[in-house]
């Protein structure tokens, strides 16, 4: 697929992400916007998966885990758009009775999703699972994740960093939706995370770095990415984004996190969301 | 007491650890994860002879619990093994979220549990775990009463489709159940019929209501026993049908009385046919260092406790 074509989705999951948040009100625009670009490339160009009939067991397939599960606009357009679900059931987003949850679940059976996530620094750890698996299965596919910067915070995600460092975890790539910010403010200001690319070098990681919007590195970043694995190092990719990519007042700030805009707010979103595939 | 023979002496970890091993050779899906207590929790076994599928995660409980949740993708039925403390509390919200939640078909295998732990003292002796497990949705909870039934529970539940706790523990105690005995998830034992009161128990305090039993006997005082060994789903029309006949109950538990199997037997109770109920249970306490035994009989759950609570629960009846 050309960066044209990639350009023109990550746009409609874009016009999806602020329509949906804005319905109801409610959900977290920011990181949906700032990962728009990445998911549209993973699951557009990386991974190999079968989105018409979706199978848990995901054997002969790449998984993807969202672990900061807070952003599921982001992946629920894009798991629509690639064909999971029928489009218009985007609609359903966060209302009573609907397969999409506020944040991602498996009970109501949503295709495309095989792992809770919201309570954060849980993804990594399910992912290597998972990895370990596929070993075991002789399944050469890989396991890919994604967490925000701030979810590193968490305890847990350096007990699964140090498990499969140690393990020689190398079918896994996870990556850092590195924008800097949190709810309560920067990640500088509210825990900072210190030298981050160190840190994983030191805990045993192959570190890449990636400008998570640029479909030409993207594409180059993930394509080593890929190269890296199976040579006994888990690979992360440390991908640096805006939070609210694509809207100019959702922009420079980490005020819009976790807030809907208002309908004349979503116009003006929209307005600088031009290009569509046809909103839902 | 009739039909009861004492079959020899052994702790119920040592059941799991059997139990696993057998699974190991018998089901090539079952996989074990452990957190640095390998020889406590008796998984050498199965680490020896299944290398491969034996995961040593180190200390760090909270990663465990999601590896498991996700080896189940593609397949496999993951075993975690730790102490109760570390295999609830610590990881509550890894199993809520990403287990019982996600509908993850994973073992979880507690050792260790309750005041029986001993020594180690207040940290480690967990009583609000059967609570915690019992309170999810998706969780089916299961307490063994002795080696040979921990044994049969640890296979049982590698072939029931969904997430499990398995609670067992560390003392070495009488064996009672036949080793060829049928283990069926959520079908309570009866032990021993009778038709004065009802004792239901679970895990080790099933032995110490036999031995509450026998002496009760001794007075002439009649004793239903039900092993209730599988706490969620709870075996309703074993209460029903046992409390029909002898209009009282004793519940006994080495676990809190907040939470436990006392609730859990007093809500089908209350909800049927409402009966005079006494609780044997740890009343809103933590444990203490001490020998196992004697921190029983300190806490309240001693067989003599069971005894007179039985007298009381018979005089309680109208």
């Amino acid at each position: 697929m050309n960066k044209e074509d990639l350009k023109s989705i990550a746009s409609q999951v874009r016009r999806d992400i602020v329509r949906m948040v804005s319905e109801v009100k409610s959900g977290h625009p920011g990181g949906s916007l700032g990962c728009a670009d990445f998911l549209t490339y993973l699951y557009f160009e990386a991974m190999t998966e079968n989105a018409s009939n979706f199978n848990m067991d995901a054997r002969g397939e790449d998984v993807f885990f969202l672990s900061n599960g807070h952003i599921s606009p982001v992946w629920y357009s894009v798991l629509a758009r690639k064909g999971y679900f029928p489009v218009p059931e985007l609609a359903t987003f966060r209302k009573i009775s609907s397969r999409l949850q506020g944040h991602p679940s498996t009970d109501k059976k949503l295709p495309g999703i095989r792992m809770a996530s919201g309570s954060l620094g849980q993804g990594l750890s399910v992912a290597i699972g998972t990895a370990e698996t596929k070993k075991l299965n002789q399944d050469p596919t890989t396991v890919y994740t994604l967490h925000g910067d701030g979810e590193l915070q968490e305890g847990q995600i350096w007990e699964a960093a140090m498990y499969a460092a140690a393990n020689k975890v190398d079918n896994l790539i996870a990556t850092i939706d590195y924008n800097g910010r949190q709810i309560d403010g920067d990640v500088d200001d509210v825990l900072s995370l210190g030298s981050l690319k160190e840190k994983w070098q030191a805990f045993g990681w192959e570190v890449l770095e990636m400008d998570g919007h640029n479909f030409e590195n993207i594409h180059l970043t993930m394509s080593a990415a890929k190269e890296k694995t199976g040579n006994g190092k888990p690979v992360v990719v440390i991908m640096t984004t805006e939070m609210g990519m694509g809207v100019d007042f959702m922009m420079g700030t980490h005020k819009w996190h976790g807030v809907a805009p208002n309908e004349e707010q979503l116009a003006d979103a929209l307005g600088q969301l031009k290009e569509t595939l046809g909103d839902y | 007491m009739e039909g009861i023979e004492i079959l020899g002496n052994k702790d119920t970890r040592s059941g799991f650890g059997e139990g696993l091993a057998e699974l190991g050779a018998e089901n090539e899906n079952v996989v074990a994860l452990c957190a640095d207590l390998t020889g406590s929790l008796k998984m050498n076994a199965f680490q020896n002879a299944f290398p491969e599928r034996f995961f040593q995660v180190g200390i760090a409980e909270a990663n465990m619990m999601g590896m498991a949740a996700g080896m189940t993708i593609g397949g496999k039925i993951p075993f975690t093994g730790t102490f109760a403390n570390f295999s609830t509390g610590r990881v509550y919200d890894q199993i809520r979220q990403s287990i019982a939640y996600s509908q993850k078909n994973v073992k979880i295998c507690a050792s260790h549990a309750g005041l029986t732990l001993g020594e180690d003292g207040a940290t480690h002796q967990i009583l609000e775990d059967i609570g915690m497990m019992r309170m999810l949705p998706n969780m089916t909870v299961v307490v063994p009463a002795d080696f040979n039934q921990t044994k049969q529970a640890t296979k049982a539940i590698a072939s029931h489709d969904g997430a499990v706790y398995l609670r067992f523990g560390r003392p070495v105690m009488p064996i009672f159940i036949k080793p060829n005995a049928v283990f069926e998830i959520g079908k309570a034992d009866v032990i021993q019929e009778g038709s004065d009161v009802t004792i239901i128990a679970c895990g080790h305090m099933v032995w110490k209501s036999i031995e509450a039993a026998q002496t009760l006997a001794a007075k002439g005082v009649s004793v239903e026993l039900l092993n209730m060994h599988t706490i969620k789903p709870i075996d309703e029309s074993a209460i029903l049908k046992s409390a029909g006949k002898t209009k009282c109950i004793v519940t006994a538990e080495e676990h809190m009385a907040n939470g436990g199997l006392g609730e859990a037997v007093a809500r089908v109770l209350a909800t049927n046919t409402p009966c005079p109920q006494e609780f044997i249970a740890v009343n809103d306490s933590f444990g203490e260092s001490g020998k196992p035994m004697d921190l029983m009989e300190k806490y309240g759950l001693g067989a003599s406790h069971i005894h007179d609570a039985a007298l009381k629960a018979i005089q309680r009846k109208a």
